[in-house]
């Protein structure tokens, strides 16, 4: 009886099939449109995680200089008010885990004929494990490197492309600043920062190599940042209370008057970065739902036309015995057969679409089994919801009313 | 006493228009005996069809009494109407009223779609029927490719497909020539010589002297039932009004 009944609605639907296609077309562009938005949405919030799970755990970074940017004072990050003490006086504090202090700046690097320009930083080698970056091949300096100011890099895979080629640099001698360095190691790809940052175009060598040959023009044990790891997201706002504490303290800041540093908490920074991707991909799903149910409306205002333009054909079935529940089930079918296959379709559409917005933008897309189900199960019950009022209609139509009708 | 197959009394129907209620049946009184073929005439707008529907359960009357093989009618839900409509009787159409869009064996093998056959079966029983009515060769045929008469066959075979006890026919020979409507006449005659007991609404006399009874209305009344043994006296009857 069912299967008799499923190949009616077929039947029914192919009577028309241009207004068919139109019906179903609503449900195609509503699916289609749920199913890429979802996978844009899906595949930026997925990138989001990568960039926050790149940049390691319960971050905070202090920079030197004044958060304010009034007046002549240089921006965060430009005067070196920070020094190694500073950092190793916060290692001692409560919650800290890991803390590494970091010198930064540009120079240009050559090997062979090549040269490139990108960005030296000097720190130790806590920092990588603050990053959570390992090398994939070759080692990490070691303290006797940090003591004796050896002149030894890491580098990044784009700075490796970019001077290297197809060459295996461990062991290699590049010139920075005309100053000699063995590659010890090639640091994993790390791909880009929240910021958009290329995180791999970068050399990082020990901090006391860089104060003293490279980065040496400020006096002697300044830093630019200072990378600090707490050892538990518990622990987070009692360390940036305490951070800010003791820089005072030490800096010798009075009640009131400006600090000459900055405490930034990366994790929140990323968090929100997170927050702002999810809020976007779930308005872009809401906006193409939107399209789903005009869809959905689609499907409904066609059934109440086909349940009119048939109405002698229900009189003769119910005059044959059909009863109300075979002729509601009857167009309810129809409804969901509609909206079932458009959903198809839309799945399709919707996949290729997101496959081709991934190949031409390289934006990151996520399809996940998850989406597709949701956009299955919406569509069926907009068949079903849409559906059952034009089939009700139908079922309580009164035999001799719809046999008389012409 | 046997029990009656139709037992009709004090049927009342109002029709509530925009003009006021009107009453199409006023005090109808009607049985019948399983197995009799009973015409019913009169003239246009006196309540016939309103009769037949109701006998048929695709309507209700306003008062009054009716019950099928001893069981009142006023009594059933819709679903308990439906599935007599579906197996204790079988409705003929002046107009047809096959699906357009079904192939004459999907058509004839509807009914048993709602009590629930199997395909198979229905399709079987669908195709023995459709030979019977002598249209064996075009079970595949949609109904807008073959003449009226045999479209009548078709409805007829529909009708038959669940095994009534009871055809009701509605003006059956109405849309179709006097040879065509002798051809289905005599279909009907064969079925109630099967056992099949019919009721018929015609205009024509000599349609209705194939019945065993005839019953006049007029203004929504009964105003006379014949019963007669021979031809000669369903004659006499017929022209008596
Ligand atoms: N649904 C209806 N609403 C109002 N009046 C109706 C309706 N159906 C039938 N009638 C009226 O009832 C009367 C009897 O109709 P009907 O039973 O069809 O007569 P017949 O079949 O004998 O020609 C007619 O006057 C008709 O106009
Ligand atoms: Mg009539």
């Amino acid at each position: 009886m069912f299967s008799a009944m499923l190949g009616e609605a077929w039947q029914a639907m192919g009577a028309n099939r241009l207004r068919t296609f139109l019906t179903m077309l609503g449900m195609v562009i509503g699916v289609g449109s749920v199913v890429l938005m979802m996978a844009v949405g899906q595949g930026a919030e997925e990138s989001v995680k990568q960039s926050i799970n790149a940049m390691g755990s319960n971050l905070f970074i202090v920079l030197s200089g004044s958060s304010t940017s009034g007046g002549a004072r240089s921006g965060s990050g430009n005067a070196s008010t920070l020094t190694v003490n500073d950092a190793n006086a916060i290692g001692e504090l409560d919650g800290v885990g890991n803390v590494a202090p970091i010198s930064m700046g540009n120079a240009q690097v050559v090997f062979g004929g090549n040269n490139w320009s990108t960005s030296i930083m000097g720190t130790t080698a806590t920092y990588l494990d603050i990053r959570a970056w390992d090398l994939d091949d070759g080692y990490v300096f070691s303290d006797s490197d940090m003591r004796s100011a050896t002149r030894v890099a890491l580098i990044g895979k784009t700075v490796v492309e970019n001077i290297f080629g197809d060459i295996n640099p461990i062991g290699k001698t590049i010139r920075i600043k005309q100053n000699p360095f063995v590659v010890l190691g090639v640091l994993k790809d790390k791909g880009q920062s929240l910021d958009g940052r290329d995180q791999d175009d970068t050399i990082i060598i020990p901090l006391t190599t860089a104060q003293r040959k490279i980065l040496g023009n400020q006096f002697a044990g300044s830093v630019r940042q200072i990378m600090v790891q707490a050892v538990s997201p518990e622990a987070m706002t009692m360390v940036e209370q305490n951070i800010n504490g003791l820089l005072k303290q030490r800096h010798n800041i009075r009640e009131g008057a400006d600090n000459d540093f900055n405490v930034r908490n990366l994790t929140a920074v990323a968090n929100s970065a997170a927050e702002t991707t999810r809020t976007m991909s779930l308005l872009l799903g809401a906006i193409a739902s939107v399209s789903l149910l005009v869809g959905g409306i689609g499907i409904m205002n066609i059934m109440l036309v086909s349940v009119t333009e048939r109405t002698r054909e229900i009189g003769i079935r119910m005059a044959i015995g059909a009863r109300e529940g075979d002729i509601l089930l009857q167009f309810l079918l129809e409804a969901i057969v509609i909206s079932v296959i458009g959903c198809l379709i839309g799945l399709f559409i919707g996949i290729t679409g997101a496959m081709l917005v991934n190949k031409l933008t390289q934006a990151a897309v996520v399809i996940s089994g998850y989406s597709v189900m949701i956009a299955f199960a919406v569509a069926a019950s907009v068949g079903i919801f849409f559906g059952f009022y034009p089939a009700r209609k139908a079922a309580r139509m009164n035999p001799i009313e719809a046999l008389r009708y012409q | 006493m046997a029990q009656s197959l139709v037992l009709v009394q004090d049927l009342h129907k109002d029709y509530q228009t925009a003009a006021g209620a009107i009453t199409v049946l006023k005090q109808v009184n009607f049985s019948m005996d399983a197995g009799d073929f009973v015409a019913i005439m009169g003239p246009s707008g006196s309540g016939k069809s309103t009769f037949m529907n109701i006998l048929g359960c695709l309507d209700k009357p306003t008062s009054g009494h009716y019950a099928l093989n001893g069981h009142p009618i006023a009594e059933l839900d819709g679903n308990a109407l439906a599935k007599i409509r579906n197996q204790t009787i079988g409705f003929v159409f002046q107009g047809f009223n096959l699906l357009s869009r079904a192939s004459l064996l999907d058509n004839v093998a509807l009914p048993l779609v709602y009590s629930g056959v199997s395909k198979s079966e229905r399709q079987e029983r669908a195709k023995v029927l459709l030979e019977k009515v002598g249209l064996g060769k075009y079970i595949n045929s949609l109904p807008n490719q073959i003449s009226g008469g045999q479209q009548q066959r078709v409805a007829i075979a529909r009708a038959l497909v669940n095994r009534p006890q009871l055809i009701l026919a509605d003006e059956p020979t109405g849309n179709l020539d006097s040879v065509t409507s002798e051809e289905i006449m005599a279909l009907f005659s064969a079925l109630n010589a099967e056992g099949i007991s019919i009721i018929l609404v015609t205009h024509e006399s000599d349609i209705a002297e194939h019945a065993s009874r005839q019953v006049r209305f007029l203004d929504g009344r009964i105003v006379q039932d014949t019963r007669s043994r021979t031809m000669e006296n369903v004659t006499e009857a017929g022209v008596l009004n």
